[in-house]
């Protein structure tokens, strides 16, 4: 029984457009020209893999199921009148190949690659005696980056955040664009009132501070959606699809707080369009104006909104780190590497310090950022060089 | 010059306006008074009338927008409104919800602290990414240039966090430089106040010194640079007389917009270092969930947004010559 979260809707969406593009360049038009200098750029290639392994994990994290509920003989249990119940936890794929991560649990703290916790506990040995000594794993081994305070496997945790930041980081700009396309081709195409007021509209909205604006959507709407764990029938929209999910408003909020840039350039750059001759010649023979917004203003922004979404992404997976250690990001039970930053705050305070969960964010954050900021200089001096972005 | 400073604040007034208008809709409309006290009070066990006697006390037992008990002007000032959001013009901030404390006074005492870590931070990381910047500029093309970017680039991909976590741990914890966290008052206060400092000047290190230097590197290639080194002019001269100064045109322009904001402190810095100023206030508040006081921070950011955006403008009009008072 599969289960499709409002957030999975995303990543399928942003993988659909990945492949779009790629279709897109091999043919002759503008996003052909785009890779092929792009091509050229090597380390541009090695960081676009990279988010390519990070953009499959998020998927495979994306795609989840329940198996149905089975009894002591093994066969499906079923209700009075006949219908299968279903587990109400949804495993996504991932979670199903690294089933042993995520069930190997320990007691507590334990460093990498130990066979031993990292606190000594009263341990009873075989001759009857009691020693204070560090207990043996039940996993010895197998934790590649520790174990955490409640003993959950570091690594699985970390691979669990992967998600949410490909989601913040990708979908929040995949949400906005439509909105942000409208309004700026509206107010640049139209001018005169519509432009006053698309303009009056994102001046007052940018002009309020965006963690005080994602706070304030969050302390108010932010309270009740799917925040992962176990899934309840009130839950359920249709049966399988999960609209209410925290993720989703976070990104959408997190969105409204940053489309104002996108819909200022993509305002300039329909003003600029809007005078150009083939768009001229396209008016005397008589084309109406939707007929141009389609056919020769919106397929000449493009280039803006690729630009935009690439650039975005690393500012955007930097600041669910900070919302979410805030404590107004994804809830707890959701992977994020704000959440584990949040959580292991005080363990560099500790003696002996306690440093793999520190370490493990850290590196996958840097691992996810730094290859996103290469790759988006590398895809705007594709595109336009002459952009520049503060 | 004055005409234009009137104008230019006078087109202020409707964002003002706007800002405060959204803010309240959030606040009273989308979350209404009974939410409001149902969070203060406890989800669970709160008779309705507990939920009454608080909103009279706190005074929202007034309709949101439009009174239609009463007659003639009272119906629109007898609202939520305009007795909690239209003072917030004339920066009245009332009484925060939970401990009834007085905002407008919390206000003034508490920017002080955030004053005392963001005007250094913000002085001497300017000075700093400047001089790194400029240095990239002088030797660009060469390898100092681009390990510069690269490490640049490296630098602006870490989290604040870690900065913070790390910063901490190393100067605090492990050198014992400074105390990790705190605040005093006068002079004691200053070996508090290095540690965050200089982390916030680590932490923005990466992205200043990439945008600075591409200021710099589009000055550079202009036309009158060219001129200049035809002349015969010292590679120096030709930088530091002639592309730095009108490359300060853009710097300027780029700065002078946070300068109001400095008043504001830093959130996360603040709740890391324990530094009583207005960021801690607010991340405080927001835990709290205090609405009135997240409202009042919300309309004192975006007033000290728009002032930057003035004074930008006017500072743009006094340093460079050919923007004319339109």
């Amino acid at each position: 029984m599969p289960v499709i979260l409002a957030t999975d809707l995303i990543v399928y969406f942003i993988v659909a457009s990945i492949i779009y593009f790629a279709f897109a360049a091999r043919g002759e038009g503008a996003a052909a020209a785009a890779w092929r200098s792009l091509k050229k750029n090597r380390l541009a290639l090695l960081c676009m893999a990279i988010l390519g392994l990070y953009l499959f994990v998020a998927l495979l994290d994306s795609v989840r199921y329940r198996d149905p509920v089975t009894g002591e003989d093994g066969a499906p249990v079923k209700t009075a009148d006949g219908r299968e119940v279903w587990s109400p936890q949804a495993l996504s794929l991932l979670e199903r190949s690294l089933s042993g991560m995520m069930t190997n649990t320990e007691k507590t703290y334990s460093a990498p690659f130990a066979d031993k916790l990292f606190a000594k506990e009263s341990i009873e040995l075989p001759d009857g005696t009691t020693a204070r000594d560090y207990p043996k794993l039940r996993h010895p081994g197998n934790h590649w980056l520790g174990t955490d305070k409640v003993g959950s496997d570091v690594l699985f945790t970390a691979l669990k955040g992967v998600r949410t930041a490909i989601v913040i980081g990708a979908g929040t700009t995949l949400i906005i664009v439509p909105f942000a396309i409208f309004f700026g081709v509206m107010a640049g195409y139209y001018g005169g009132f519509i432009d006053d007021a698309v303009q009056y509209i994102y001046t007052t909205l940018a002009s309020i501070p965006g963690v005080l604006l994602i706070v304030a959507f969050m302390l108010l709407f932010g309270t009740t959606g799917f925040q992962g764990g176990l899934i309840t029938d009130s839950q359920l929209d249709f049966g399988v699809f999960i609209f209410n999910d925290r993720l989703f408003w976070l990104a959408l909020i997190l969105g409204i707080t940053s489309w104002t840039d996108l819909c200022r350039l993509i305002r300039g750059e329909t003003l600029k369009l809007r005078e150009l001759e083939y768009v001229q010649a396209s008016k005397a023979f008589g084309v109406r104006s939707p007929g141009i917004i389609y056919r020769h203003i919106v397929p000449n922004l493009m280039h803006l909104v690729l630009i935009t979404f690439v650039l975005q992404f690393s500012g955007l997976v930097l600041a669910e780190a900070i919302l979410s250690y805030i404590g107004i990001g994804v809830g707890p039970q959701m992977g994020s590497w704000g959440n584990m930053i949040n959580t292991a705050r005080l363990e560099l305070s500790r003696d002996p310090v306690v440093w793999w969960n520190l370490l493990a964010a850290f590196v996958f954050m840097f691992g996810l950022v730094l290859p996103a900021n290469i790759f988006g200089d590398a895809v705007r001096d594709a595109l336009d060089p002459r952009l520049r972005y503060k | 010059m004055l005409n234009y400073i009137i104008r230019r604040i006078l087109y202020a007034v409707p964002i003002i306006i706007g800002v405060n208008v959204l803010t309240a809709v959030l606040f009273f409309y989308v979350n209404t008074p009974e939410d409001m006290a149902r969070k203060i009070l406890g989800d669970k066990n709160v008779t309705p009338e507990a939920i009454e006697n608080w909103k009279t006390d706190h005074g929202y037992d007034l309709p949101a927008f439009i009174n239609t008990a009463e007659g003639g002007v009272r119906t629109l000032t007898q609202t939520i409104f305009y007795q909690k959001s239209v003072p917030l013009l004339w920066l009245d901030f009332g009484r925060s919800d939970r401990n009834n404390i007085d905002i407008s006074g919390e206000i003034r005492t508490r920017m002080w602290p955030s004053l005392a870590i963001s005007l250094p931070m913000f002085m001497a990381g300017l000075a700093v990414n400047l001089f790194l910047a400029m240095m990239l500029a002088y030797y660009r093309a060469t390898y100092i240039d681009i390990w510069g970017v690269v490490a640049a680039v490296a630098l602006m991909s870490v989290s604040t966090l870690f900065y913070i976590i790390g910063g901490q741990f190393i100067l605090g914890k492990v050198l014992k430089l400074f105390p990790i966290s705190g605040y005093d008052t006068g002079l004691d206060s200053l070996k508090f106040l290095v540690l965050p400092i200089i982390i916030g000047i680590l932490a923005s290190i990466g992205s200043g010194v990439r945008f600075y230097r591409t200021v710099f590197l589009e000055e550079i290639n202009k036309d009158y640079v060219r001129t200049a080194r035809a002349k015969g002019l010292t590679e120096g001269s030709v930088l530091f007389k002639h592309a730095m100064k009108n490359a300060m045109i853009p710097v300027l322009t780029n700065v002078v917009v946070s300068i109001p904001f400095l008043f504001y402190g830093s959130l996360i810095l603040e709740t890391f270092f324990a530094i009583p100023g207005l960021g801690n206030f607010t991340i405080d508040a927001i835990q709290a969930q205090d609405f009135a006081i997240v409202r009042s921070m919300v309309f004192l950011g975006s007033i000290l947004y728009i002032a930057g955006l003035i004074l930008t403008d006017i500072s743009y009009t006094l340093v460079d010559p050919r923007v004319r008072f339109e």
